[in-house]
């Protein structure tokens, strides 16, 4: 007779949650004529709210469940925060996207809520399969995502490219996978930790993690295998890109963090060496070309890169330290990156026709507070304190210098402060320079400020205390090591 | 003591209260916005006044310390307390400020709330930096202010080249002030590591001893970083443009503080710090500063615009002080503090000065005047003696430090001196050159005919200022005392500490960076001063 496996749902409650309320999104959808997109967010919203609750025991476990095939500890439960997080704000601000695009989609919130489903399978996946799974839900979905608007060719466009290219990262992963069954026999974590600690390791073995690294480094949009970001992120909805640069971005990192440090642990020295060259090269090449762009979204796309690039950093320091610095850093990114796609969002006004740098002029006269909340965001970015992104970039670096990676530091330091000058420029466009014609008056919505003030207090708040979320990191990267 | 622990965080964070008033009041009324600034500005120095009656110049140490533990786990603490060094320059920045706002007054008519939030914010920044004691707090202040000073060059400053002035600012700023931010971590985990405790806490990381080799790193990462801020000779070039294109009190206000913090980084953390690798250098940083004495001299001569040229000659000035502070003999380390104060006193006038006949002429070119000491008298006066204390003559201020710094520095460094001393000739030079052709002989120019001379108000700005040039130049004991025991302090802890690894690397500890405390004056007295 077979074992029935011991099934544990309380652990993946949040996900579970997350889908029922995907697919009431979408059944309600049908049952609604007019303004079923509303009715969408209120049921993401609610569920957002639910999962959060519900992810609350995740804090005190450290059990794998399903026969070994997901991990419910703190690390699932970091990470189930910033993608719920992810996911609530980003909903709030679509909220006032799609009526302003004129876009009654119910799909789209059920969609947006599957790519959360699959992020929480790919954060507590303990197995590269269900990690693959996790990945392919929240691909497919973004994909879809990337397209939605209607009659946009730019976003169709950026969505087939997308497709084309993350299917292509996709089978690199999972032929590495393969290739690493094929030297191990396992494609559980534990059993190729084991493999790994072994100490005779063979080559396929060693192709197969390479093949795993580019396929993680396609998804988090490391240099050189970034070429796909700033087309999608500029054709994508800019809710979406907001979404697909932190959410994505956090959830390939999660995986990428646990597979690395969980099975490659003690094979670190040879893909240190490699990530270190791919952390250098992210942060010159992402932080040079955003200086030259001239439209926002592209800008913030290849500063997305940057912060990858920062972000390896941390990987190449490796140790909790290192580990740590990761998730304080992500938990910075994603509030100050939607903060400022949300901004993004209400200064394209209807169909994105003000996505230039230029388009930002005299925003300060016009609208104090937007200014003001933008530039808060951009010096969080460029790592000015006392905000989240200076800790955040503080966290890393000191990191790295405890493992003595110092040329890699002043590398980063290096290119950040040319970031300044990127991000220096929309504040300099918001503030000392005025617009040749009058633009249209801004429209606010309550979804839309209250999405702006949570995430500026946030970046405000954790970057001038930030010992409680650094402690929370900090525990959290427990089980890894 | 209990009762007064807490002044410094006071004078620092009380213009961040007067942000919280200033946001909740209307535009439209920025008469309101001027007097509430003014109001809170005043408050900011009369608490100042106060640790300056509390403090004890007989105490070497810090005094008014206050230490709250702010990030625990990475052993970051809230921790403020200045000495005699840091006294004179907080001071400076509290005094000035009632005075920036008086004389923005005028100037700033556009968008003066959002001015008037960044001239607060500024002092923030600003006073911070002077009294923390903690490398991470001082990084977080010393970032913190670059943004206000950014936006004042940038939105108020001249329209032509404001926004090239700003950026280059910012970017000149960052590069050095980063770098330092990697020498600060690689200090604390050098000295965690080989003491077990990781802390930012200035006054312990005083206490290790690094080696020579490593200080050599860490000191020119710190260099950078200050000697872009003073600015010294050949880091300088973003000066002249951030103080030409910023509005009147944008320059006073990078003049008079904001280049201190270069000068007093070196003095509160590069030197102590790194002793050995300060005193190796101290040959190559004194040859930049003579350089930057002569050269600053020089291009301030053939300026044709009166406030490129008050720019050029602070390049001079601050020569002057960083030749004085790394002779490391008393009298050149006090002369140098002295010169810091003078300096912001008598250009932070000069561009006042230079802002008030810009308002009356919207020009700052030397050829458009002439003679206009005839319709402006009062005017002439002040200017006379900002001039004069500029240039160093004996009874005004500016003669006391560079007096000290040469006398400090000729035992140590003889030729630089000699060649220094030519600049206070130099000075003479261009500064009573560009006097003559403004305020002397027949008015050339129509348009000078018929100039207001100054009014109230900015009489009332620069009495203040003219007070003190007088009192240092007459008295300077008045300010020499206080400091007197914290920069004897301060040569005694370099020096001490400086010989003691020295020996170290004798013994042949290579290795590691040296566990063993040096026992300091400055940590036997930290306990007395918190009493």
């Amino acid at each position: 007779m077979i074992p029935v496996p011991e099934v544990n749902l309380g652990g993946v409650l949040p996900a579970l949650i997350i889908s029922v309320a995907g697919l009431l999104a979408m059944l309600l959808g049908l049952f609604v004529r007019k303004g079923a997109s509303t009715v969408g967010a209120v049921i993401g919203l609610v569920g957002v709210l639910l999962a959060l609750m519900a992810n609350a025991p995740l804090r005190l476990m450290n059990t794998p469940a399903f026969s070994g095939m997901i991990a419910l500890d703190t690390y699932t439960w970091f990470f189930n925060l910033l993608i719920l997080a992810s996911v609530g704000l980003t909903i709030l601000i679509s909220m006032k996207y799609l009526v302003d695009m004129g876009l009654d989609l119910y799909e789209y919130f059920a969609i947006l809520l599957f790519a959360a489903v699959g992020m929480m399978f790919m954060v507590s996946g303990i197995h590269l399969l269900v990690i693959f799974v996790g990945l392919e839900t929240l691909s497919i979905a973004v994909y879809v995502l990337t397209g939605v608007l209607p009659r946009s060719a730019k976003s169709s466009e950026a969505s087939l490219k997308y497709l084309l290219l993350g299917a292509f990262s996709s089978g690199l992963f999972l032929y590495g996978a393969a290739l690493l069954f094929g030297a191990t026999g396992s494609l559980s974590l534990a059993g190729l930790a084991k493999y790994f600690q072994s100490g005779s390791v063979s080559l396929m073995a060693l192709v197969g993690m390479g093949l795993l690294l580019v396929g993680f480094s396609f998804k988090v949009a490391a240099v050189p295998f970034h070429m796909w970001t700033p087309d999608v992120y500029d054709g994508a909805p800019s809710p979406i890109t907001g979404f697909m640069s932190v959410g994505v971005k956090a959830a390939a990192f999660a995986a990428f963090l646990r597979v690395f440090f969980e099975c490659f642990g003690s094979a670190q020295v040879t893909w240190s060496h490699i990530l270190w060259v791919l952390a250098a090269l992210t942060m010159i090449l992402g932080n040079l070309a955003a200086i030259v762009q001239t439209n926002i979204k592209r800008m913030l796309a290849y500063s997305s890169i940057a912060h990858a690039g920062y972000i390896l950093v941390g990987m190449v320091a490796g140790k909790e330290g290192g580990a740590a610095g990761i998730l304080y850093y992500l938990l910075a990114y994603i509030f100050t990156n939607l903060g400022a796609f949300a901004v993004v969002t209400i200064v394209g006004r209807k169909g994105e026709a003000n996505v230039n740098i230029d388009d930002y002029r005299g925003l300060a006269k016009a609208h104090p507070a937007l200014a003001l909340v933008m530039s808060i965001f951009l010096f969080s970015l460029a790592g000015i304190p006392p905000t989240a992104g200076f800790v955040g970039k503080f966290t890393i670096f000191s990191a790295a210098i405890n493992s003595g990676y110092i040329w890699l530091v002043i590398i980063g330091v290096l290119t950040s402060a040319a970031s300044v000058f990127y991000y220096f420029r929309v504040v300099m466009k918001m503030y000392m320079e005025a617009p040749e014609v009058e633009p249209e008056k801004l429209l606010f919505s309550p979804s839309m400020t209250l999405a702006l003030t949570l995430t500026v207090m946030v970046v405000l708040y954790i970057g001038i205390f930030p010992t409680t979320y650094l402690n929370l990191a900090t525990e959290s990267v427990k089980t890894l090591f | 003591m209990e009762n007064v622990s807490c002044y410094l965080s006071l004078i620092t964070f009380v213009p961040l209260l007067g942000v919280l008033v200033v946001l909740f009041i209307n535009r439209e009324c920025p008469e309101t916005l001027r007097w509430v600034t003014l109001v809170c500005m005043l408050i900011d120095f009369v608490l100042s006044l106060f640790v300056y009656f509390g403090f004890d110049p007989s105490i070497p140490s810090m005094q008014f310390v206050e230490n709250h533990s702010w990030i625990q786990e990475w052993g970051i603490s809230y921790k403020l307390g200045i000495d005699g060094i840091s006294l004179f320059l907080v001071l400076l920045a509290t005094f000035l400020g009632p005075i920036l706002v008086l004389a923005s007054w005028k100037d700033i008519i556009h968008r003066v709330k959002e001015f008037m939030i960044c001239l607060l914010f500024l002092q923030v920044g600003m006073i911070g930096v002077f009294v923390s004691l903690d490398l991470f707090l001082f990084y977080v202040f010393w970032e913190i202010m670059l943004i206000p000073m950014y936006l004042l060059i940038g939105v108020w400053g001249n329209p032509a080249r404001k926004l090239y002035a700003a950026i280059k600012f910012v970017l000149y700023t960052i590069v050095g002030s980063l770098l330092m931010l990697v020498a600060i971590l690689v200090l604390y985990f050098m000295a965690g590591k080989s003491s077990g405790v990781y802390t930012f806490d200035l006054l312990k990381l005083y206490e290790f001893a690094v080696p020579i080799q490593a200080q050599f790193w860490l000191f020119l990462a710190f260099f950078l970083a200050f000697a872009i801020k003073v600015p010294m000779f050949p880091f300088h070039t973003w000066l002249p443009d951030a103080h030409t294109e910023a509005p009147t009190v944008g320059s006073v206000v990078l003049a008079a503080v904001l280049l201190k913090m270069g000068t007093y980084g070196f003095i509160r953390f590069a030197i102590p710090l790194f002793p050995n690798a300060a005193v190796d250098a101290a040959w190559w940083v004194c040859l930049l500063a003579v350089i930057g004495i002569i050269y600053g001299a020089w291009v301030a001569m053939v300026q044709v615009d009166v406030k490129r040229l008050v720019a050029f000659s602070s390049v001079s000035h601050l020569g002057f002080v960083m030749l004085g502070m790394f002779a490391l003999t008393s009298q050149g380390v006090e002369g140098s503090i002295l010169q810091m104060i003078n300096h912001g006193l008598s250009t932070g006038a000069l561009f006042l000065i230079v802002g008030m006949i810009y308002e009356r002429r919207h020009t700052r070119l030397i050829a458009e005047f002439g003679g206009l000491s005839k319709v402006m008298p009062i005017f002439a006066v002040f200017f006379m003696v900002f001039t004069l204390s500029s240039i160093g003559l004996p009874g005004l201020n500016g003669f006391i430090g560079e007096f000290l710094i040469l006398l400090g520095s000729f035992k140590v460094f003889t030729w630089y001196t000699v060649f220094a001393a030519s600049g206070v000739i130099f000075a003479a030079v261009y500064m009573l050159w560009m006097f003559q052709r403004v305020m002397f002989g027949e008015i050339t120019n129509p348009k000078n005919l018929n100039l207001k001379d100054l009014d109230v108000r900015e009489i009332a700005v620069l009495v203040p200022i003219l007070i003190f040039v007088v009192w240092i130049g007459i008295y300077p004991n008045t300010f020499l005392r206080p400091m007197e025991p914290s920069v004897k302090n301060f040569i005694q802890h370099v020096e001490k500490k400086r010989a003691k690894i020295i020996a170290l690397e004798d013994e042949g500890k290579q290795t590691l960076p040296y566990v063993d405390k040096i026992s300091l004056v400055s940590s036997v007295t930290e306990v007395r001063a918190e009493r």
